[in-house]
């Protein structure tokens, strides 16, 4: 495939993914002269492609390509081939995304030491904490256009919001209001103001809401030093007989087998394709999987402790008009241990079309108990519950035994909630139906998670090698040039959406691989 | 819907022949090879699946997900998918011993065939007799699709669809709500 670099180029840095992380690591490094490949599985759909139609967007966006699951949790069950709802498209999830934008609380960078041991959890601090990361942090909101830092407004609430915002404040949280968003309150960056469409999971068609697609990429590409190649899905990481990596092999859209050579890789699918990647690229050198000495490769998957709560009212909210998800209920996000669990939870305003919500208000559900419950969705308002779930070991992705279309098998997620995540969730129905309640609710829904939106951890971040697969910049314990730079580098999830860290911490390896560069060190 | 087709004359004009066929009383009758739904004006032809088992079919639709507010004729497109399917013999066969198993029980429960069971909860409870079964689990799961995504249905449920080239809500009520 001809492209702006040649394969066997071996002074490029590959990246795999073009998302949150990898979108924006590949841009950041562009626009500081490097020289970057990066492969994405999926095509390329610019702002005009994207359709105001959930099922029509989901099958132009998300990832539908064969997954397994398996364990106790529902989605298991009712998806058994679809355990994440995520995005293969040039932009990775930040085309579906929702642009909710938190940092990190201070403790939750030592959830180890906080929360202590606890059973059947692999809880572990991470190596970096809220000091090292602030600055990062204010680069990353500057960069998306974070509202309510820098200076810049709030969203207007809608009506979704002001439903949840009456009913918190009568119940006297104090914590509430339209969020941090990375969404444009007003022209800024090169684009426009949000217009209220609702379909901010489908694409954001006015291009007001963040995306590595049209607010990171084309600015990359304008320097010459990045070439994005969509339809090019990573299969496999080689290495040399020092055990440094030399490139990766990929298929392009023809189906044909492709070698790009890189000066570093790095890795950034989102957490179940990039463990998958390592694992696949297993060799003579290293049996268990690239960078996998600890086998922790593919351990501590995470994917929030979440949960819906929809309450049906006496007269019309029509929660689908305007932003998807700008308002927010954070006072139960603290770290209080009276209430029965450890860490804590945020309530976010959610709103999903009724086709959607045909499918996921109670998979499986029939009869007229579930479409009494559909006949209410005008008079709808609807919160999302997101609260840091535990770390276990043996919740992970693996190799399944099915294959893909071109011989590699898929990767299996596994997952068991953990009993502090049980406990939380049921808390946070409690909260979210009182919230409703409060404000003349007649019939609430405690609604089962979807599946994942979230997914991290599966190549945690670690002190020591032995207790994760990168160290504090994202870069393998084991190969000094191949690098993480993804969600599944996090160490422990926190209670916060987590697409502003992924990209303060890709902005921050970005430095990191530059100086480690131009010191000839990798 | 692509296959059914207005009867001549604005209202349709019902043969005497569809009352010896002994539907009296409900609502889509069975004549030669298609179904009638004289109330909504529609017919639909089957190619491969019995016209009886196409009208069960729609019956348990609206059963399985039952809205007061939608015309026999949403539930009829979200089915007739399967007479299509149906050109491949086996899933034909499963879908008519499905059927005729289905008409069984109510013949045994309720001494009439499944569409002719008077009450809803009635037939509900025949169908969670059969919600285990592989057929019950796909005919509900399409059901989830290719019922809810019609967006002429959408407005019986205040659902208002594609925005953005109406500009959004900006100027067209995000926060119009009233009565809080
Ligand atoms: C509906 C929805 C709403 C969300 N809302 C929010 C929100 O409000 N706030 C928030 O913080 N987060 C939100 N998220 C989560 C957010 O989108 C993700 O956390 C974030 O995008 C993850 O970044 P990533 O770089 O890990 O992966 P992604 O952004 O998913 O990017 C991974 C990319 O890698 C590509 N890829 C994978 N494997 C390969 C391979 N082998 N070869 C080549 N390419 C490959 C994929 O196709 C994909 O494009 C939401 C997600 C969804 C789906
Ligand atoms: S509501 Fe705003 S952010 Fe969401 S899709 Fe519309 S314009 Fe974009």
């Amino acid at each position: 495939m001809a492209g702006k670099f040649d394969q066997n180029d071996a002074s490029v840095v590959v990246v795999v993914g073009s998302g949150a992380g990898g979108g924006t690591l590949a841009t950041e490094l562009a626009l500081k002269g490097v020289k970057v490949v990066c492969l994405e599985a999926g095509g390329r759909h610019e702002i005009e492609d994207f359709i105001n139609d959930e099922w029509a967007s989901f099958s132009q966006l998300a990832w539908t390509d064969m997954r397994t699951t398996s364990g106790s949790w529902r989605v298991a069950r009712d998806f058994a081939n679809l355990p994440a709802w995520i995005v293969k498209a040039v932009g990775g999830s930040t085309t579906h995304w929702a642009g909710a934008s938190l940092r990190f609380q201070d403790h939750e960078w030592k959830a180890r030491t906080t929360y202590g041991e606890l059973a059947g959890a692999s809880l572990l601090d991470w190596p970096i904490d809220s000091a090292e990361m602030a600055p990062w942090y204010t680069k990353a909101e500057d960069r998306m256009g974070v509202t309510r830092t820098h200076g810049i407004a709030g969203l207007p609430g809608n009506n979704n919001y002001k439903v949840l915002e009456a009913g918190a404040k009568k119940l006297g949280y104090k914590e509430v209001s339209t969020g941090r968003m990375a969404i444009n309150s007003a022209a800024r960056d090169g684009r426009g103001a949000c217009q209220q469409i609702g379909f901010c999971f489908q694409g954001c068609k006015s291009g007001a809401k963040w995306s590595t697609l049209y607010a990171e990429i084309p600015k990359g590409e304008a320097t010459n030093n990045l070439e994005v190649r969509p339809n090019s899905y990573v299969v496999r990481i080689e290495h040399d007989a020092s055990g440094k990596v030399t490139g990766v092999v990929y298929f392009d859209k023809e189906g044909r087998e492709q070698r790009q050579k890189a000066r570093i890789v790095a890795v950034a699918g989102n957490s179940i394709e990039s463990p998958r990647l390592l694992l696949n690229s297993a060799s003579n050198m290293f049996p268990q999987g690239l960078a996998n000495s600890s086998g922790q490769v593919g351990r501590n998957y995470m994917r929030h402790m979440t949960g819906s709560v929809y309450g049906v009212f006496q007269k019309p909210v029509k929660m689908w008009r305007g932003t998807t998800m700008a308002g927010i209920v954070s006072d139960e996000a603290r770290h209080d241990p009276k209430r029965g669990f450890v860490g804590g939870y945020e309530l976010e305003t959610l709103s999903i079309g009724l086709p959607f919500m045909a499918a996921f208000l109670d998979p499986g559900g029939w009869g007229r108990s579930f479409t009494s419950a559909m006949d209410g969705y005008e008079n709808m308002a609807g919160m999302w519950i997101v609260g840091e779930d535990m770390p276990r070991a043996d919740n992970r992705v693996t190799l399944s035994n099915a294959r893909d279309k071109h011989g590699y098998p898929v990767a299996n997620v596994h997952f068991d909630d953990h009993p502090n995540d049980v406990a939380m969730r049921s808390h946070a129905y409690n909260v979210g139906a009182a919230i409703y309640e409060a404000v003349g609710a007649t019939r609430t829904f405690p609604t089962t998670p979807y599946p994942s939106t979230h997914n991290l951890g599966t190549n945690r971040m670690s002190e020591n090698a032995r207790d994760g697969v990168v160290n504090r910049w994202g870069q393998t314990h084991d190969v000094k040039n191949l690098f993480v730079s993804d969600g599944s580098q996090f160490t422990t999830g926190a209670a916060e959406n987590p697409t502003l860290t992924i990209v303060a911490l890709a902005l921050r390896q970005a430095d990191y691989i530059v100086n480690q560069m131009s010191k000839n060190v990798i | 819907m692509q296959q059914h087709t207005q009867p001549q004359g604005g209202r349709p004009h019902i043969d005497r022949r569809l009352f010896l066929t002994g539907a009296a009383g409900a609502t889509i009758v069975v004549l030669s090879g298609a179904i009638f739904h004289p109330a909504e004006a529609w017919a639909l032809e089957t190619k491969n699946l019995k016209p009886e088992t196409m009208r069960t079919l729609i019956k348990m639709a609206r059963d399985i997900y039952p809205h007061d507010r939608l015309a026999d004729k949403f539930y009829a497109v979200a089915v007739k998918g399967y007479d299509e399917k149906a050109a491949d013999a086996a899933l034909r066969s499963t879908i008519e011993s499905a059927v005729a198993e289905l008409d069984a029980m109510a013949k045994t429960a309720y001494s009439a065939a499944y569409a002719n069971v008077g009450w809803e909860w009635e037939r509900t409870r025949l169908l969670e007799k059969i919600a285990a079964t592989p057929f019950f689990q796909s005919l509900r799961g399409g059901l989830v699709v290719s019922l809810y995504n019609q967006p002429e249905v959408w407005p019986a449920f205040g659902y208002e669809g594609e925005s953005a080239s109406k500009g959004g809500y900006i100027n067209r009520g995000f926060n119009d709500i009233a009565w809080l």
